[in-house]
Order: structure tokens, then C-alpha cells, then sequence
């Protein structure tokens, strides 16, 4: 086989990547370890997003397989063993040269670096282990460093890469173990959640370590994080939605990623080969928010879903307070921060800037609405000092009045 | 009127003197004419006079007044320095002003400094730095930005710690700013021009956004709210979105309809030699004096006998010695011994341990283990709230625990609360009823019966803490001569029926 230079590997193997959806650089932490002259980077905690593609999705990271070659046969994967497509793989100083070269010229945050498995979990773990090496330690990098966790890996080697890596993730894949044994025969749900839970040992160990001493070396700071693949094997919204209240409440995460299935070149017969469901993955994190936010239990959350589904029409806090009215109208001269959370149209910091408010003045709807999203949506479900809603809280048409008009998408 | 002339349009510092001069001399707002050396001069403007002296009045502001201040004073509106001025008085008199975020003041300062706030995050996010090699010397990157507000001396600390080892000039059409390694140079503005117009990494970086860019996913208005058109003349990337949007459609319809045209002749036998690796690594370890616990142990694993496995991380088995003579049952892991699959090893294993010590038991002598072996919980927020088993989730489990107890044989077991009672004997009793007493169970013999050590973690008061671990020692060192058949008092022997 000839070689491929590296802009041919550079563009198989980001192609590769392109099914993940984290991307985030957020919530890490500066790094304090000595400065190597000649080093270079820094973090900001909120992390930047440098571009964006026109998917609308945005790049801060150099999100790269290591190779793309995998041992393994997952249907619902473009690097299956099955399938026919290119094959290509990095050395880790192409991975180092190429996230330094951008990184100079500000293009990225750092770097998100996953890999097809080969030879065996911990060869391929020792690979990715390698590159963050390089970058920390040869380079003196203090950018971001994203690795992807083998899950059936040698704990020494997750030790290792905890040291180098701001973040580390393992994929769930797919929110029920059935569908996993079906679709992606080699890997276990079990495997996967001890492997989470292990490294939420050791992320609170760090932390314990941390209040200790505040030389204690740094594990994965910003924590780790997952991805589930939605509507590619007829899982509910509520299968979804259980599965992450679970990861959250278990294991910590910062974020669970929910990624529409994608059609890929060559699927498998098995999958839905159709747009992916972006709409049902928006409102996923709509959900989400709520849980980790907005104080809603997941039981609240699935409760307003039409028989464990989602409405694409409605948010899911709309349609929540749409199924709850008799929790309406909710005062916002007098409300505690929980009800107001409950508000459709409200969110975090309109809330707390109406708290701060009011102990001065008594607020107007007009007041509300400044601070709302949509002062639309907001007025059935509150009362101030000149304002209260009437029955329009009763009425049939109550959905349909607050709904958004659907969006066209622009064809540019 | 009086009017101000600050240094530059970025200038804080000179306003926020003034200003506070001006203040305290009870200037009004109208009074006062502000302008940046590099606007036009307004016309109808006196000469400047002293400020006068006299009755000067302490100025009070909130902190977050100046820190709105120092980026509003960035702003590209020509009446940023008068409106902070006007706000500045207002201040004085309604000390809580900025709390109404509704007043119209409040909500504008607010809105100015939201919209600086983006156009630095924005200078962070889009400048592009150009490699400029000279033979002999270090390489030098150069970029050209164009900000909307006056915010290059605001932002450029964020290069210099980001881009400390390198030599860098940002250049933008009103002032510059450069890095020489050690020390940050600000200068006059200039042209894009002086940047050159290429580089040679950014072919590798469209290489990059072309392939990251998946066009089943197209939602271009979501990119164009985040990365505005304006950014987009000096983005290399972006002169590939026109394209990659058009053909779009067609790549997606390729991706769906295209099935895959052949398996590659490699791809059975490498998923053949994958799963025999791994079937070796899975196996269960073959006979090595294994007393049947190792291989029980594997099997429970994969145990799918009730709901819990779901959700539960791990199965969590017995661990200690096949021939100890006591043989401790809880009631189930919690949070902590599920994650590791080890049991009683959180709070109460640590409490467990304690009183083990106190009792003189040494616990890698006994066998420690549950009535349910998969963590039943209820997830709240970041935690799990432990739930109590039911009696579905105890008889499902009871498998495990007879064949544990048949490869044991234990001298005596000692049941940790109600749910170990409930599977060792069949039958529900309250603890405290036939707490210190001898039940016999068809299934593991006598067992001892006693607290669960989280009953007593969970009392209210260090008080009965105390009181209550002391009786639980004392129940452990009972149950010891008991094992050890130095305990001969039969009465305590309970029944249940």
C-alpha cells in the first residue's frame, strides 16, 4: 500500500472524527506546572470556539483518530473492521506537529484525540497516552488535551493519561445494553460503566488529594465526559434520558453528548439511512438542561414526553408547564428561585436578575419581559403588579398560542 | 460647558479621572463635552475651564459600576464617555441603581458591555496568526484584525499568555500591538496588507475543516449567529463554506444511498482474532486450587436476574476467605462499592472495619458479603440516593447467596439488618426484635443476627453514635466466641415464625 502523506491521512482520519459531537474545551483549569521555556499555550476556563463548520457546530479542538483502523465491528461505525472505507493512521509526532502548527497560528484550543482500537486496547491506549506525552512534556504545551479512554485499558495507562489530558471520555455509544449487544457485539454495557466508574474513583481521589496538598499532580481537571448515539436502534427519548440521569448521578460527568445518528457511508442494512434526527437531539439537550440546571428531576422531564418521546414542537419545559398549569400562574414579585426556574422563557440569569430587582421594586410584566426570552411565552404562566393572566391559563389553545412558528432552514 | 479630551478611545484611566474630579465638584452631565483625541472636535465647545474648588462631595460607586465602566469605555459609541459620565451621577444619588437592570440606563450599559464583552471573545477566537520565516532570525507571526470597539489593548494580555514563547504583532486599522518575548509594544494602526496573505499550514487547516464538516448535519444559520459574516474575509476557512454548503445536499443523498460495495477481505479475520483474544482474556481461570468462589464470582458478573443490573455498575461478590469461619452478610453495595465492585468499603465499610477491630476479628480471615449484589438507587442531581432492596430484588439474588454459603460453610453468619435476615431465613423480622439472638436458616445454619453499621451512621446525634457502636462491638465479639464455640449460653436462640 502506498503511504499516504499527511494531508491525505489529515483528511481521512478528521473525516473519521466527524461522527463525534464533543468538542467542548470548557471547564478546565490553567494549567500551574513549571513553565518549559519555549513552552506555549494557556486555558481560560470557558473555553473558545475558533470556528465553526457549516453543520453549525463549533471547532475548538483538533478533533483527530489517531488510525482508523479498529479491531472492532461496530454497525453503527464508519471504522468498523467491515467497512470499505480508506484506512489511514498518524504517527504521534504527526498528531504533535500538527496540533502545534495550528495551535501557533490560534486556530485551535488544543486537542480531542480518539482512535480505532488495534492490535489490543492497551496497545492503542499506550498510542494516545504518547501523544499527550509528547505534547506536555517535549513541548511544554499547556493547551487543552482531550483523550478518548479505552475502556478495557490497563488502569496504569488511564493513570497516565489522567496526568497529561485535561479531559478524558468514554463513549457510552448507545443508551440501552441491548442495543449495544446488538450493534456493537464486541463491546459490553458492563465494561463501559466500570470503566466510568473507575474514573470517577480516581477523579475524586485527585480532588481529595487537591484539598490536601496543592502540589498534588492534577487528573483530568476538567473531569470526563460521554456521547450516546441517538435513533439508531428505536430508543426512546426516556431510555435516553434515564441513561444520562444514571451517568450524571453515578459517575460525574461533566456532560453527556447526545449525537443524532448520521448516515455513513456504507451502512450497515441494520440502521435507519435517513437525515439525522437533529430536532430530537436538540430537545435531548434541552432535557438535559433542565436535569442539571433547572432543578427537574428526569422523572418530571420524561413525564411531559408523549409516551417517552419528546415534543419537537414544544421545549421540554413548556411542555412540561404546559402538562402542569395548576403550578401556574407563578408571581415574580414573590416566587422562590426554584419556582421561578419553572417559568417558561426564564432562564438561569433572567432569574437571578429578578430576584435582585425586586428587593428594590415591585416588577411590572413589561420589567419580566426585558429579561425574558420571549415575553410571549412568559405572560400565561405569571402574575406581577400589573399583570395577571386571566384564563388564558385554562384554554385549549394554550399550546398552540405560546408554540414558535417553525423555522425554515435557509438554504443559503 | 467644559469639555474633556482624552488620550486615546480606549482611554479609562483619563476618563475615570476626570470623571471623578468632575464629580465631586457637582459638574452635571450636561455641563460636561467628552471626546477621544481621535474624534473630531465638537463645535460647540467652550474652551476648557478649571474644575471649580469648593464643597467637594466623596464619591461612592459599586464595584461592578467600574467594571462595567473599564469595557464600555471601549465601546465604538461616540457617547460612551458622557452616557457613563450621566450614570456615574445618577449613582450618586440611587446607590442601587445597577440592580434595576430593567431602568433604561441599566439595561444600555448593561447591552454595550455585553456586546464589548463578544467582540473580545470574538478577537480571541478568529485572529489568525500568519508565519513570517527570515533567514536568521526566529519566526514571527502577524495577524490582522479588524474589532468593532476599541478593545486591542483590552485583549491583547490573552495572546501574550497564550503566545508567550512566540513574536507576534496584531495589527488592526487603529492601533497595534506587538510581543517581542519579553514586553508588549502597542503602535500606531495599519493595513492588511502588511500581513501576509498566506501561510502554509493553512492548507492543512482546510483539509481539516473540510473533512470535520459533516453534511448530514447542514444548519448554517446556527453557524452564521456564532461566526458572523463580517469575520469572514480573514478567516482561511471560510472561502470553503459557499462550496461545502452547495454541495451539501448531494454528499448527504451520496452518504445515504450508497451501500457498502464490498467487505474487505481482511475484516473477518481480524474481527475473528479480536474476539478469540478476548475470549481468552474473559475466560474463567481453570481449576488452580479455586475453590469454586473465583469461578461463582465470574459467573455473577453477567447476572441479569433482576432489573438492578441496568443501571448498577457492577456486580459486587463476596470477598475473603473460602475457610472463614464467619461470614458477614449486608445488604446490598452502595455508592462507593459499586464503582470499585468491592463490598462494604464506603462509610459504613469504613465504620464495619472499625468495629471489626474493636471485636479483634480480623477481617481477611472472615468473608464479607451481601444479600443483593447489584446497587438498587435512585439518581438525584450528581448523587445516588440509596434504595432499599425489595423482596423481588432479595429473592432474585438468593441464588448467589446459597451457592456462596454451600461453598463456605461457615461456622456461623452473621446477618448485618433486615434484608440479610430476609435471605438468609425466608422470613421478615425488625432487627432490634431478634437483635443478639441465634436463628437458625436451613441455608447457612445458625446466624447470629445484628444492626447493618449504616443504621448507625445514619442516627442523628453523636451521642447514641457512640452508645450504639459500642453495642455493635459488643454484638461482634459475641458472635466471635460464639464461632469459636467458647460461647455456650444457648438461651439466646430466637425463632421466627
Amino acid at each position: 500500500m502506498a503511504r499516504l502523506d499527511i494531508t491525505k491521512k489529515l483528511a481521512v482520519l478528521a473525516d473519521a472524527a466527524k461522527y463525534d459531537a464533543s468538542c467542548a474545551s470548557s471547564g478546565a483549569k490553567p494549567r500551574k506546572d513549571p513553565v518549559k521555556p519555549g513552552g506555549i499555550g494557556s486555558i481560560t476556563g470557558q473555553g473558545i470556539c475558533h470556528s465553526y463548520a457549516p453543520d453549525g457546530r463549533c471547532i475548538s479542538l483538533l478533533k483527530l483518530l489517531l488510525t482508523n483502523h479498529c479491531i472492532y465491528d461496530c454497525l453503527y461505525c464508519v471504522n468498523r473492521a467491515s467497512s470499505d472505507v480508506q484506512r489511514a493512521r498518524f504517527t504521534p509526532e504527526e498528531v504533535v506537529q500538527l496540533t502545534l502548527d495550528f495551535y501557533r497560528r490560534n486556530y485551535i484550543e488544543g486537542l480531542f484525540l480518539s482512535s480505532g482500537i488495534i492490535r489490543s486496547p492497551d496497545y492503542t491506549m499506550e498510542q494516545l497516552v504518547r501523544v499527550a506525552q509528547l505534547l506536555r512534556e517535549e513541548h511544554g504545551f499547556r493547551g487543552y488535551i482531550h483523550l478518548k479512554t479505552i475502556p478495557d485499558a490497563d488502569p496504569n495507562l488511564i493513570e497516565q493519561a489522567g496526568r497529561y489530558a485535561d479531559r478524558l471520555s468514554i463513549n457510552v455509544e448507545l443508551p440501552k445494553a441491548t442495543s449495544l449487544e446488538k450493534l456493537a457485539p464486541q463491546k459490553q454495557a458492563g465494561t463501559i460503566r466500570k470503566a466510568m466508574g473507575g474514573l470517577r474513583l480516581r477523579l475524586d481521589e485527585a480532588e481529595d488529594e487537591r484539598k490536601r496538598s496543592r502540589r498534588a499532580p492534577a487528573f483530568a481537571p476538567a473531569g470526563q465526559s460521554t456521547q450516546m448515539i441517538v435513533g439508531a436502534d428505536g430508543e426512546k427519548d426516556s431510555d435516553i434520558l434515564a441513561s444520562s440521569a444514571n451517568l450524571y448521578s453515578g459517575y460525574k460527568l461533566k456532560r453527556v453528548y447526545y449525537s443524532a445518528y448520521s448516515p455513513i457511508p456504507g451502512s450497515s442494512q441494520s440502521l435507519p439511512a435517513r437525515k439525522p434526527p437533529l430536532m430530537r437531539e436538540h430537545r435531548l439537550y434541552q432535557a438535559d438542561w433542565l436535569y442539571r440546571f433547572y432543578g427537574f428531576a428526569m422523572d418530571e422531564v420524561v413525564g411531559a414526553t408523549d409516551g417517552g418521546m419528546l415534543d419537537l414542537d414544544l421545549d421540554p419545559k413548556l411542555a412540561w408547564a404546559l402538562r402542569n398549569r395548576q403550578r401556574f400562574p407563578i408571581d415574580v414579585n414573590t416566587a422562590s428561585r426554584e419556582e421561578l426556574l419553572r417559568v417558561p422563557g426564564l432562564g438561569v440569569k433572567s432569574v437571578d436578575r429578578i430576584i435582585d430587582i425586586r428587593r428594590l421594586t415591585t416588577m411590572r410584566l413589561d420589567d419580566v419581559a426585558k429579561l425574558a426570552r420571549s415575553a410571549k411565552v412568559l405572560r400565561p404562566f405569571v402574575t406581577a403588579l400589573d399583570w395577571t393572566p386571566g384564563a388564558s391559563l385554562d384554554g385549549t389553545h394554550l399550546a398552540r398560542a405560546v408554540k414558535r412558528p417553525a423555522e425554515q432552514l435557509s438554504l443559503f | 460647558m467644559r469639555e474633556v479630551v482624552l488620550r486615546a478611545p480606549d482611554d479609562y484611566e483619563g476618563w475615570r479621572d476626570a470623571a471623578r474630579a468632575l464629580a465631586e465638584a457637582g459638574v452635571p452631565a450636561e455641563a460636561v463635552v467628552w471626546r477621544a483625541a481621535a474624534d473630531a472636535p465638537d463645535l460647540f465647545v467652550s474652551p476648557p475651564e478649571e474644575a471649580p474648588s469648593g464643597d467637594r462631595r466623596a464619591l461612592r460607586v459599586p464595584r461592578r459600576f467600574v467594571d462595567l465602566a473599564e469595557l464600555v469605555a471601549c465601546h465604538r459609541d461616540p457617547e460612551r464617555f458622557a452616557f457613563l459620565y450621566r450614570l456615574l451621577c445618577r449613582l450618586q444619588d440611587e446607590p442601587r441603581l445597577l440592580d434595576i437592570t430593567t431602568d433604561e440606563d441599566v439595561f444600555r450599559i448593561e447591552m454595550m458591555a455585553k456586546s464589548v464583552r463578544r467582540d473580545r471573545h470574538k478577537m480571541t477566537a478568529f485572529v489568525r496568526f500568519k508565519e513570517v520565516l527570515v533567514e536568521g532570525a526566529e519566526p514571527a507571526y502577524l495577524a490582522w484584525f479588524e474589532p468593532e470597539h476599541h478593545i486591542l489593548a483590552l485583549t491583547a494580555p490573552f495572546f501574550v499568555e497564550r503566545f508567550k514563547a512566540m513574536l507576534w504583532t496584531i495589527v488592526t486599522p487603529e492601533a497595534r500591538a506587538s510581543w517581542d518575548g519579553s514586553a508588549l509594544h502597542f503602535g500606531p494602526g495599519g493595513s492588511r496588507d502588511e500581513v501576509p496573505a498566506e501561510d502554509a499550514t493553512e492548507e492543512h487547516w482546510r483539509t481539516y475543516y473540510v473533512n470535520i464538516f459533516n453534511p448530514a448535519r447542514l444548519k448554517v444559520d446556527a453557524m452564521k449567529r456564532e461566526m458572523p459574516v463580517k469575520y469572514w474575509k480573514n478567516l482561511p476557512e471560510a472561502q470553503l463554506i459557499a462550496p461545502l454548503v452547495r454541495s451539501a445536499g448531494t454528499s448527504e443523498a451520496r452518504m445515504v444511498a450508497t451501500p457498502q460495495k464490498t467487505v474487505p477481505k481482511r475484516a473477518a479475520a481480524i474481527v475473528a482474532r479480536a474476539d478469540e483474544a478476548r475470549a481468552e482474556r474473559d475466560a474463567p481461570p481453570t481449576a488452580m486450587g479455586n475453590n469454586g468462589l473465583e469461578a461463582l464470582k465470574r459467573e455473577a458478573l453477567a447476572c441479569t436476574r433482576c432489573d438492578l443490573h441496568q443501571f448498577a455498575t457492577q456486580t459486587v461478590f463476596g470477598e475473603g476467605l473460602s475457610t472463614a469461619d464467619l461470614v458477614f452478610v449486608g445488604e446490598q453495595p452502595g455508592d462507593k462499592e459499586d464503582l470499585a465492585g468491592k463490598p462494604f468499603i464506603g462509610p459504613a465499610g469504613a465504620l464495619f472495619d472499625r468495629a471489626l477491630g474493636e471485636a479483634g476479628i480480623d477481617r481477611t480471615r472472615a468473608y464479607v458479603t451481601n444479600a443483593v449484589k447489584h446497587f438498587k438507587f435512585e439518581p438525584r442531581g450528581k448523587r445516588r440516593i440509596h434504595k432499599k432492596p425489595g423482596v423481588g430484588e432479595i429473592n432474585a439474588c438468593h441464588h448467589w447467596l446459597e451457592e456462596e454459603l454451600k461453598i463456605l460453610r461457615p461456622r456461623l453468619t452473621i446477618a448485618l439488618g433486615a434484608s440479610a435476615i430476609r435471605s438468609l431465613t425466608g422470613q421478615s423480622a425488625s432487627v432490634l426484635s431478634v437483635r443478639g439472638t441465634v436463628l437458625s436458616s436451613a441455608l447457612a445454619g445458625p446466624v447470629f443476627v445484628t444492626v447493618h453499621p449504616s443504621f448507625i451512621l445514619r442516627l442523628p446525634d453523636e451521642a447514641s453514635q457512640t452508645t450504639e457502636f459500642g453495642r455493635f462491638v459488643a454484638d461482634l465479639r459475641h458472635a466471635k466466641a460464639r464461632a469459636a464455640g467458647e460461647d455456650s449460653t444457648p438461651a439466646a436462640t430466637g425463632t421466627l415464625l
